[in-house]
């Protein structure tokens, strides 16, 4: 085992360690393993930018696969075997490039998945693939109700006990109250106001229960006086750093992968809270508009 | 003003949605009301509320409806309104929807529609045909009427209370005898003027005693000046007014005297024998025999009337209508497009007018009586203002305040 395991302290808050009493008939029920958590992946065979569905692509401006290739495996290597945690693969498919974007395909909780249902037709050709990989794992299948648009863990990160929803460029604010149902815990559902960030992962990433990083532009006044009332440790990022995805960022246990390039007083304010930065070449995911985040689906 | 009903429904209490999605309403110049919440009690339990948002015109309801939208708000799905046919005449299928007299709407083939006439106490008739809605009184019901039934796809507009200090913000107070009634005339008199402005009609309702009284002459002023387009009374009231223009008394009694006329206690029967000899008051004007008071005032002046007759009517006179379900029919037809109704002295024919009117139309009642006021309010009239008020009085005072 690599000795740099040791930092990774798993002891700290987040929900693969929570173990609340939910009535298994009402709820999903939540793991209460204490295990490191698995990831999903994709190898970025057939990534391209074949389409425009967010301000970062551009068809003019296309990734270079064998760099994206070399980059994708960094991040696939610094986490299985710098960080010795265990990463599933998806295999994958020509013409749905984004698929290499796992954190979209839907929620983990438990056994069981919510699946993702997008918003662009382009990226609706997924859900066929992660359905039938979720079936063969023999995950239970969760579906939301069709007249709504959910992108999974893109949009629905957990900050402690609470989950925090981003809505309305990608996924629907009433998602929230189905998701609550579900998962029996409390939905804090945030309007996204910058298409820049169009997902909640690109402008917020939980470090703790109890801090985290935000770009605060990205949220309205609503949405920003919840998260400071949610969040008792606020990491500010500037909006150099934002544009360089910094919130778009693995946190595990103490360990932190994210973009590199992000500015001194950032890593600074990371360190000085005992976090240890990983940081990566991930600019060809850049185009397409996601960084570590994005490429790696938390499952419980 | 357009409306339209939506539901909010998860964490909108601790996410602030639901302060983020009446702040939105408002900045697009909509209004509110909060028709029920429920709050969640433990943190995980949702919260749900149901608003009804408002706002000046259909269109800028929509943006309003489509910027909440994306908050969650949605609107609350309508059921189709329920038409059930009448298996008879004059007979209402089962579970009928028994009217109020405030505006209605009812949900049918996808949208909304006004009920038209509203009136309390009766059924909606919907015609397949056209679509339209409107109050119908149980014996004009005809077997395979499409009639609303139970209550879904029905909504009532709640009248709306001005923030501003008026005259009908009396309305549901208690009838006192007591109350400033230069001011409230005063009142009524610029209220007169407003609905005159707004090209709606106003409907007086007469009883006998304002000709007892000597009040026929302030009537007949107001008519004159085209202050009143209809009028309903009774046999007695117009009887009264004919006798008093044709032998000077009401009663027998002497109105410039005030003291009994010698066999003046047949005056009455003769002025409906004249009259019915004739043909009607109309023919009575035209042959020149009847020259004065408010019949001959309304004939001449294009104002409507409606005579309705009661039990042991004498006579009555020939337009006095004695079947009540056409009097109620002919009472009907003047309805639309009333924006006020003055009933002076007048027990029966101000309850049965208050029933038929919807509760849109400022209704001022005034008797010496309380208990006839507060009577037309305990009857469902409770849009009206109680003056306690001796009508001859009353139409004095108005007449000055009009400046006639």
């Amino acid at each position: 085992m690599n000795r740099r395991l040791s930092i990774v302290d798993f002891r700290l808050g987040g929900p693969f360690n929570r173990q609340t009493k939910i009535d298994d008939r009402k709820f999903l029920s939540p793991s209460t393993c204490h295990l490191p958590p698995e990831f999903l992946m994709c190898r970025p065979t057939y990534y391209t930018i074949a389409y425009e569905i967010n301000p970062w692509m551009s068809l003019k401006r296309q990734a270079n696969p064998s760099k994206a290739m070399r980059q994708w495996q960094a991040l696939y290597d610094l986490l299985t075997k710098t960080l010795g945690l265990r990463v599933r693969l998806l295999s994958p498919k020509p013409g749905v490039p984004d698929l290499i974007f796992t954190a979209n395909a839907g929620l983990m909780h438990g056994c069981w998945f919510i699946l993702s249902h997008f918003r662009h037709p382009q990226r609706q050709r997924e859900v066929p693939v992660i359905e039938r990989y979720a079936r063969r794992m023999g995950w239970r299948i969760k579906r939301l109700p069709r007249n709504f648009h959910f992108e999974g863990e893109g949009d629905a990160l957990w900050m402690g006990q609470t989950l925090v929803f981003g809505f309305r460029f990608r996924s629907d604010a009433p998602v929230h109250e189905r998701l609550s149902r579900l998962l029996g815990v409390s939905v804090l559902p945030l309007e996204l106001v910058d298409r820049r960030f169009y997902h909640l992962d690109t402008c917020f990433c939980p470090l703790s229960s109890t801090s985290a990083l935000w770009f605060p532009k990205a949220f309205d006044r609503y949405g920003r006086k919840v998260i400071e009332r949610l969040v008792s440790d606020l990491i500010p990022v500037s909006e150099a750093d934002a544009i360089r995805f910094a919130c778009n960022a693995i946190v595990v246990g103490r360990a932190v992968v994210l973009q590199q390039g992000i500015s001194r007083s950032l890593q600074r304010a990371l360190t000085h809270r005992g976090l240890e930065l990983y940081p990566l070449d991930l600019t060809e995911f850049l185009k397409a508009g996601g960084s570590a985040k994005c490429l790696a689906l938390r499952l419980e | 003003m357009a409306s339209e009903i939506v539901q909010l429904s998860g964490h909108i209490i601790d996410s602030l949605i639901l302060p983020k999605v009446l702040d939105e309403i408002m900045d697009l110049a909509g209004t509110f009301e909060i028709l029920d919440i429920t709050i969640g009690k433990r943190k995980t339990d949702p919260s749900r509320v149901r608003l009804c948002v408002e706002a000046s015109s259909p269109g800028k309801l929509q943006i309003i409806l489509k910027r909440i939208a994306r908050l969650g708000a949605t609107p609350v799905r309508v059921q189709e309104v329920v038409l059930r046919r009448a298996v008879k005449d004059g007979v209402f299928p089962s579970g009928f929807y028994s009217t109020t007299n405030i505006p209605t709407d009812i949900y049918f083939r996808g949208r909304w529609r006004a009920v038209g006439r509203i009136e309390m106490d009766c059924g909606i008739l919907v015609s397949a045909h056209t679509a339209q809605a409107q109050c119908i009184p149980l014996a004009r019901v005809r077997k395979g009427n499409g009639i609303v039934c139970g209550s879904s796809g029905l909504r009532v507009h709640p009248l709306e209370r001005s923030r501003q200090a008026q005259v009908f913000q009396f309305m549901g107070s208690a009838v006192s005898p007591e109350k400033p009634k230069a001011y409230l005339i005063q009142r009524i008199a610029h209220q007169m003027r407003v609905v005159q402005a707004a090209n709606q009609k106003i409907l007086v309702v007469a009883g006998p005693a304002v000709i007892h009284t000597g009040a026929g002459a302030y009537l007949e002023r107001l008519i004159k000046a085209g202050f009143v387009n209809v009028l309903f009374a009774g046999n007695g009231f117009a009887t009264h007014d004919i006798e008093s223009a044709l032998y000077g008394t009401s009663l027998g009694v002497h109105l410039a005297r005030g003291i009994p006329q010698k066999d003046g206690h047949d005056h009455h029967m003769r002025a409906i024998n004249t009259i019915r000899s004739l043909g009607g008051i109309r023919q009575a004007v035209r042959r020149g025999l009847l020259t004065r008071g408010v019949m001959h005032a309304c004939v001449t002046h294009r104002a409507s009337f409606v005579l309705a007759g009661s039990i042991r009517d004498d006579g009555p006179l020939p337009d006095v209508i004695t079947d009540m379900l056409e009097a109620q029919d002919a009472m009907r037809r003047h309805i639309p497009h009333v924006g006020m109704a003055l009933m002076v002295a007048s027990t029966l024919h101000a309850i049965a007018t208050g029933n038929l009117l919807p509760a849109t139309v400022k209704t001022i009642c005034v008797d010496i009586n309380p208990a006839v006021v507060t009577k037309l309010a305990d009857r469902g009239t409770f849009q009206g203002i109680g003056i306690v008020c001796d009508s001859a009085s009353f139409l004095r005072e108005l007449i000055l305040a009009l400046h006639l």
